[in-house]
Parts: structure tokens; C-alpha cells; sequence
């Protein structure tokens, strides 16, 4: 059955960003991430849209210098949750101001148009930029640096087993899909549909508890006694200084502009 | 249910964070090294199942499950489902960085609601019963978050008031669909292993293997 599920099939959790050397892979992973919730902080408080343009600008940079690939990247930008996008299409008609145009006696204004816009630049240029500096970043990596950024040894602990076992999950749960379309089964609106799926989920539930069993068993018989090594090569060099430089230059543009207009 | 970042009121954000982060202090208690790679492994788990996509009508909404969660881990829930919440803003660009905290609690706090409130009954000896509060749990669940989101945006600004009611009916279908799909989860659940609800109940001294 292997090649219903694919071999060659990109992990859950890969984003496509290169092995190989790219100016933001030179850069410490804690550097990135710490870059990254600083430039969400400032992107939150500004108000301008030209301004906050010029950050989504700065974010597609980002994402270019980081080599991922564009467009499942700004897919995922632009993909946001229903209601969200139903929250925003809203706005026009619940800001009280000046009126843009009626629908069905509604009044749209100008001022509910900037306010939806204004939302949708700061969480693309912020979710962008989250992408491109810190979901380039190896995930295993990632927990390594979260530890050294004082992140508890157990939340990281947790990251390192959902990031190898999301994987490994899916491709049972892919399995156990094959399975059930081999027996006929097809998604509907109907009782049998929701009980099966149910079924499934409680099923990968049991499964994942046996797993973790023998998983803790082999950890056991490896020696383990409460604590998991995190090993760590980071080290801050030349090339985070200039970056830390280079980062706080722009945001601290973005704010003095903001402080002028 | 991923509010983005820039929607929310300051107040809001930092009120939700510092919630989170008790609750995840909290969570982190009840989690001793020992139960590590079960919780770990749950939680990889119920990031799969968000992402089983269910027909409804016409279109197909992606499963939430937090109900199921807590139900199954407990306090753990709060720390497993911020991770999750990480990992989807970082790597698939859902939800956002600053709305992390308020999105944490709109999820985890259900669910260990629901814990609080439903593990007798699904404790309980017939597994339809305890099948019955699962369902119970898994729509509860939905509306707590439901509600959650409805209030954040609420507290934001009055602007927001509307979509927030809509918010809160426009997933009565999703609570009905969870409830079904959780109860039929823990009904299998029960009958197969019925000691999946206890692994983080039980006190630490008890451990998961000899």
C-alpha cells in the first residue's frame, strides 16, 4: 500500500525551506525568533496602512532571502481561518463614518474599510515574517533554541515529540484512511459518516497510547531518567550582530515613521 | 478557531497570555517525566485529527477535538495544545504570534473545562454512558470556544460585536458534529482501552509501565 501514501511525500511539517546555506539560515535560530516576535510587537502598534504596506514589503523580502517557496508560503499567508475572513468583510458595515456604499439599506463605510485592511496587512506581514525567519528554522533546531531561550525543559520536551510523531501519526492515519475507502467507506452528510470518523479518532487514540508505551520503554532501556540531553552548537557570531543591527534599524524606522505621519 | 494578530486590543492580548501562561504552569504540574512521550504522542495525535476535514451541507469544516483532549489529558491539554498552536503558526502560518496566548486559552481552557466536568461520567461503568458525556463534552467543548472567541472580540471593541454573535451561531453545527464524533470516539475508546482516560488522572507513583 505504500504507494497510495507516497514515498517521496513531504513531511507534515516541512515548508520546503533549503538545507543548504541561504543568508537567513547563516543567522542563530534565537536571533530569528527573537526578531521575529520583536517585529510582531512593533507591526501591532502602528496604524498606517502605507506604513504597514511597507512592512508586508519587508516580510516578502524576508520570505526571498529565506528561499521558501513562494507561492505555497504566501498561500499559507493568505489562508485564514472563516471567520476571521467573515469578521473582516463585517467591518465596512459595523464602524460607524463616513458612508462608502449600501447593501440591502446597510451602510458601508470608508473608516470600516481601513480598519479591515489595516487588520489584514498586520496579520499577513506578521504571520510572513513569523514564516520566513522562524519556520526556516529545522524543528528540531527550533526546540534547541527555545531551550536556550529559557522556554521550560518540558514544553520543549513536548515540541520535540509532536514535532517527530505528527509525522509518523499521519501517515497512519493516511493508512487507516486507505483502509476504510478499501471498504467503501465515503465522507457524507450522515450519522454513519461522523460514527466512522469518531471510530477512527478513538481508534488512533488507543493506538497512540500503545506507542507510547513501547516508546517509553525503549527510552527506558536506553537509559533515560527524566531529563533528554538538548544538545546545542549555537553560538552568536558576526553575522547576527550585523543582523540584530540591520532588524532593529527597520523596526525602529517603521516606529519613527509612524511617530512622523 | 486562529484569531489573527492586529485584531485584538492590547488589553486583550496581555490578558490572554498571562492566562495562558498559568495555565500552562499548571498544566506542566501534572506532567511528570514519566508520562512525557504519552502526552507527547496524544498531542501529535489531536494535531492530526484538526486536520481531518468533515463534510457539513455543502462544505466541510477541519475537526477542533479540544473536547476530546481534555477528556483525555487533563491539565496537560493546556501546555499540548499551545505547542500545537506554535508549530501551526510557525510552520503552516495559522493564527499569529501575539494573539498566541489568547488563542491558547480560547482552546485549552475548554477543554480542561470539560474535563472538570465530564470525567465521572465518562468514568462511568456502561461505555454508552460514558459515550453520552463525551458527546456532551465534545459539544460543550466547541461552544465554550465559541464563546471564548466571541468574547475576546467582544472586549476588543463594539465594532466587532456583530461578528462575534455570528461567530458564536454560525458553529451550533460544528458543536452538534464534534459532540457526535467524540462520543463516538470515546464510546471505541472505552470498549477497546479504557484506560486511555486515566493515564493522567492517576496519581505519578502509579506509572504507565512496569
Amino acid at each position: 500500500m505504500g504507494h497510495v501514501v507516497g514515498s517521496g511525500r513531504p513531511t507534515l511539517l516541512d515548508t520546503g525551506a533549503p538545507e543548504d546555506r541561504t543568508l537567513i539560515n547563516e543567522i542563530d535560530p534565537r536571533t530569528r525568533i527573537l526578531a521575529a516576535i520583536a517585529f510582531a510587537v512593533v507591526v501591532v502598534s502602528l496604524h498606517d496602512l502605507r506604513i504597514l504596506t511597507g512592512a508586508l514589503l519587508f516580510g516578502l523580502a524576508l520570505m526571498l532571502m529565506a528561499r521558501l517557496p513562494t507561492r505555497s508560503t504566501l498561500r499559507r499567508m493568505v489562508t485564514m481561518d472563516s471567520f476571521i475572513v467573515f469578521m473582516l468583510l463585517l467591518l465596512p458595515f459595523t464602524v460607524p463614518g463616513d458612508e462608502m456604499f449600501t447593501v440591502f439599506g446597510f451602510p458601508a463605510t470608508w473608516q470600516g474599510l481601513r480598519q479591515a485592511v489595516e487588520i489584514g496587512l498586520k496579520a499577513n506581514a506578521i504571520i510572513l515574517t513569523l514564516m520566513a525567519l522562524v519556520g526556516s528554522v529545522e524543528p528540531v533546531r527550533l526546540g534547541h533554541a527555545l531551550y536556550r531561550l529559557k522556554m521550560p525543559e518540558a514544553l520543549v520536551y513536548l515540541l520535540m515529540f509532536m514535532v517527530r510523531y505528527v509525522d509518523v501519526l499521519q501517515q497512519e492515519y493516511l493508512r487507516l484512511r486507505v483502509a476504510m475507502k478499501a471498504r467503501g467507506f465515503r465522507p457524507g452528510n450522515n450519522r454513519h459518516t461522523y460514527q466512522s470518523l469518531g471510530y477512527l479518532i478513538g481508534m488512533m487514540l488507543v493506538r497512540a497510547v500503545e506507542r507510547s508505551e513501547r516508546i517509553l520503554g525503549a527510552m527506558k532501556c536506553r537509559g533515560f531518567s527524566g531529563g533528554i540531553p538538548l544538545l546545542g552548537d549555537l553560538a552568536y557570531t558576526g553575522s547576527d550582530v550585523y543582523f540584530a543591527l540591520g532588524f532593529g534599524g527597520v523596526l525602529a524606522a517603521l516606529l519613527a515613521l509612524q511617530f512622523l505621519v | 478557531m486562529h484569531i489573527v494578530d492586529g485584531a485584538l486590543s492590547n488589553e486583550v492580548l496581555i490578558g490572554g497570555a498571562v492566562l495562558a501562561a498559568g495555565g500552562i504552569a499548571l498544566g506542566l504540574k501534572s506532567l511528570p517525566a514519566e508520562k512525557m512521550p504519552a502526552a507527547g504522542v496524544l498531542s501529535a495525535t489531536f494535531f492530526v485529527a484538526s486536520l481531518v476535514h468533515v463534510p457539513i451541507g455543502p462544505s466541510s469544516v477541519h475537526l477542533i477535538m479540544n473536547g476530546l483532549a481534555g477528556l483525555v489529558l487533563g491539565w496537560a491539554a493546556f501546555p499540548a495544545l499551545f505547542i500545537a498552536l506554535l508549530l501551526q503558526a510557525v510552520f503552516f502560518g495559522f493564527g499569529g504570534i501575539t494573539v498566541l496566548g489568547v488563542n491558547t486559552v480560547n482552546i485549552a481552557l475548554p477543554a480542561v473545562l470539560v474535563y472538570c466536568i465530564c470525567r465521572r461520567g465518562i468514568g462511568s461503568g456502561s461505555p454508552t454512558v460514558a459515550a453520552i458525556w463525551g458527546g456532551i463534552g465534545g459539544g460543550l467543548a466547541i461552544a465554550l470556544t465559541a464563546g471564548c472567541v466571541a468574547l475576546a472580540l467582544a472586549l476588543t471593541g463594539d465594532e466587532f460585536l456583530a461578528a462575534a454573535k455570528l461567530t458564536f451561531f454560525a458553529h451550533i453545527p460544528v458543536m452538534i458534529i464534534e459532540a457526535l464524533i467524540t462520543a463516538a470516539a470515546v464510546y471505541l475508546a472505552r470498549k477497546v482501552k479504557p484506560e486511555l482516560f486515566e493515564s493522567f488522572t492517576q496519581s505519578p507513583s502509579q506509572g504507565v509501565s512496569s
